[in-house]
């Protein structure tokens, strides 16, 4: 049961060659979210999922590569396509899927759906579908922790369109103003629904509007998982040893449309194909299978083993159950005991 | 509570409790736009940044929204944030933040993070400060599920209702009227926090309900006094919280005096005494003498001139002068 829920390896640190064991556990990580993912979109076609649902397919290695960075007292504060960054976390998979049923089972009670997983066991604070939302809560998660002396990292996951939003532009001064332990990750995607970076930003280059918060920022390659695990350990390193807030810009690619809802017409067939090659599942095992690392046989066993955990969460979301209409009110203010 | 008592200002009290909150809490701590070195844009935090320190009374850069945030994610992680707004009308920057942050994550979360986060903010016309600085907002914000929205007119509750938000686990938003902070009057030398779930009756009476809160609380203590010596007994009512509205309290005056004033410096379309008007009518129609009545602010942007200014809000011959036509009929 070990591997059921996202796990980060410790001691990886700056590793030039990674040996079997962490190669088999990032490919293994990478592949439930595809896995799990693929098997949300047919939930949706189905109507057992609603509502929007944003798939992260093709960013695996960015949660994946990050969250091995993070220890479990850090926060992580993300947006509505977080999928990808709650399993990396390990949010368990029953739980995530319950809660896009909208089952009482769910991470958050089927209250949220698909962009909002919460869950405090592992101090995920949310699935934010206010572009650029989370960014304060972040600075606010790492102004706590400052203030109350804990060395603790907030990693802010947002999409390059947020950084449009005045909100990222407040919040990276305020936490470089304040020196706050805020891990902020840019997926760079290229793409705000259909709107190309280009087409929404005087200055594309976003480590230099970071830089220009005298953040230290560098851009990542977001298809490697073992690039972005590097740099992702290296940058909360630095804001763990109190450097102040880092920036990172994962480069990365949707293979996906934005939404269930999304034609796609802003890009050609041909450019996601290109971006495919790229693939950061796929390309990794090639990798690691050349490097003797892996066998066709793990591979399989990897398969099986992540479909008999997501059947399982198909399960656990089926026999959930639903909030009684009289539960209607609850959690609008909090409950005191007596 | 003892008999000694202390003389003080609106300002003074609001201090007095921000200091008593970062005494005894030291999760406690003071944010927004100069707090710290300026002293409060309206004095109330002077004195404090020297006894508590830049990391306690924090100023904030103008970032209304990242601060407000932020606090709520301070909330969030363990730490007691007061978050100052200099006016309410500076607050709709952070809206999304107060909105769709403070409001809906704890019921988003499944009830996992709740937000001990309060918000303080003045509000208010009367010192020719123009559009832009002088509206009533408060009631948009009891629109909203999720937050409490607080409104202490008098010394007491602004010396008391901090602490009451501080140690709710939900988010306040407390709303000062500007007028207020030079009043001056005495309170009990060892007052301390207060109930915040139920109006006050400021002033019993028989013939008519004014039904008030804030700002306008003392123009209709004042219109009250003159409709006395008319021989109209006016009971007023402090709402002091405007979310949850303790709806109990007016209802049952109104089904008492079986007539309604309602004086609130908003406008009057789709405000907070459109939702009054609204309970009083489903709960309390058949007790009724008269029509609901509204003194309410001119449907215009505040404008500048004291004239104009002074005709735009509520004041006492015209609260006194809509009490007189639901007693009388006529006027
Ligand atoms: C404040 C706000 N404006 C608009 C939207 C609608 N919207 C949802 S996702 C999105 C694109 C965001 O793109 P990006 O930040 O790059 O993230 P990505 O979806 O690529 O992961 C938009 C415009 C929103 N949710 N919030």
């Amino acid at each position: 049961m070990r591997h059921e829920t996202g796990r980060t390896q410790k001691n990886k640190r700056q590793r030039l060659a990674v040996d079997r064991e962490h190669a088999l556990h990032l490919l293994r990580e990478m592949l439930r979210i595809r896995r799990f993912e693929e098997k949300c979109a047919e939930l949706y076609a189905a109507t057992k999922i609603r509502g929007f649902l944003h798939l992260y397919i093709g960013e695996e290695a960015v949660a994946v590569g990050a969250m091995q960075a993070l220890e479990p007292d850090d926060a992580i504060v993300s947006t509505y396509r977080e999928h990808g960054h709650a399993l990396a976390r390990g949010v368990p998979a029953a739980s995530l899927m319950a809660e896009m049923y909208g089952k009482v089972e769910g991470c958050s009670r089927g209250r949220g759906g698909s962009m909002h997983i919460f869950d405090a066991a592992t101090r995920f604070y949310g699935g934010n579908a206010i572009v650029g939302g989370g960014l304060p809560l972040a600075v606010g998660l790492a102004l706590a922790d400052k203030l109350a002396g804990r060395s603790r990292v907030t990693a802010c996951f947002f999409g390059e369109g947020a950084v449009a939003e005045g909100e990222f532009h407040e919040s990276m001064n305020l936490a470089a103003l304040w020196d706050l332990p805020v891990l902020f990750c840019c997926e760079n995607n290229l793409y705000a629904m259909g709107t190309a970076l280009a087409r929404s930003e005087s200055e594309t280059d976003l480590c230099l509007k970071a830089a220009s918060f005298e953040v230290p920022a560098w851009p990542v390659d977001g298809m490697d998982v073992l690039a972005v695990e590097k740099a992702s350990r290296r940058a909360a390193m630095a804001v763990r040893c109190g450097g102040g807030p880092h920036f990172l810009e994962y480069r990365t690619y949707r293979f996906r449309a934005h939404s269930m809802y999304d034609p796609e017409l802003y890009r050609d067939k041909q450019e996601v194909e290109e971006w495919k090659k790229r693939d950061p599942v796929t390309t990794f095992r090639a990798r690691i299978e050349a490097q003797g690392l892996m066998t066709a046989e793990d591979w399989d066993r990897i398969e099986k083993e992540i479909a008999e955990e997501i059947a399982r969460a198909i399960e656990f979301a089926e026999a959930g159950t639903w909030e009684p209409v009289e539960d209607l009110t609850r959690f609008v203010y909090s409950e005191r005991p007596g | 509570m003892s008999a000694e008592k202390i003389r003080l200002t609106y300002r003074e009290a609001v201090r007095a409790a921000i200091r008593e909150a970062l005494i005894r809490d030291e999760r406690v701590f003071l944010m927004g736009e100069d707090v710290g070195r300026y002293g409060g844009c309206f004095a109330v935090s002077r004195g404090l940044l020297d006894e508590f320190g830049p990391e306690r009374i924090r100023d904030t850069p103008l970032s209304e929204s990242a601060f407000v945030g932020a606090g709520i994610g301070a909330a969030m992680g363990g730490a007691r944030p007061i978050v100052e707004i200099m006016t309410v009308n500076f607050s709709l920057l952070a809206l999304d933040q107060i909105v769709n942050n403070a409001a809906t994550i704890l019921h988003m979360s499944g009830g996992q993070f709740n937000i001990p986060l309060v918000i303080r903010m003045t509000t208010g016309a009367g010192r020719q400060l123009a559009a832009q600085h002088s509206h009533s907002l408060e009631g948009w914000y009891a629109h909203i599920p999720g937050i409490k929205v607080l409104t202490p007119a008098t010394l007491e509750d602004a010396r008391g209702m901090l602490w009451t938000a501080l140690e709710d686990p939900d988010p306040v938003l407390i709303f000062e009227h500007g007028s207020l902070y030079n009043m001056e009057g005495e309170i009990a030398a060892d007052a301390g926090a207060v109930d915040i779930s139920r109006a006050a009756i400021r002033r019993a009476g028989k013939d008519v309900t004014l039904i008030t809160y804030g700002g306008t609380l003392f123009k209709t203590l004042e219109a009250a006094e003159e409709l006395a010596r008319d021989g109209i007994e006016a009971e007023v009512i402090d709402l002091r919280t405007l979310r949850p509205l303790d709806d109990e309290s007016f209802v049952a005056s109104a089904a008492r005096t079986h007539r309604v004033v309602i004086v609130d410096e908003g406008w009057r379309s789709g405000s907070i005494s459109a939702e009054i008007t609204a309970r009083i009518v489903e709960k309390a129609f058949y007790d009724l003498d008269a029509p609901v009545a509204r003194v309410c602010s001119a449907e215009v942007p505040m404008p500048y001139p004291k004239h104009l200014e002074d005709a735009a809000i509520p004041q006492v011959p015209g609260i006194v002068a809509a009490a007189r036509r639901v007693v009388r009929g006529h006027e």
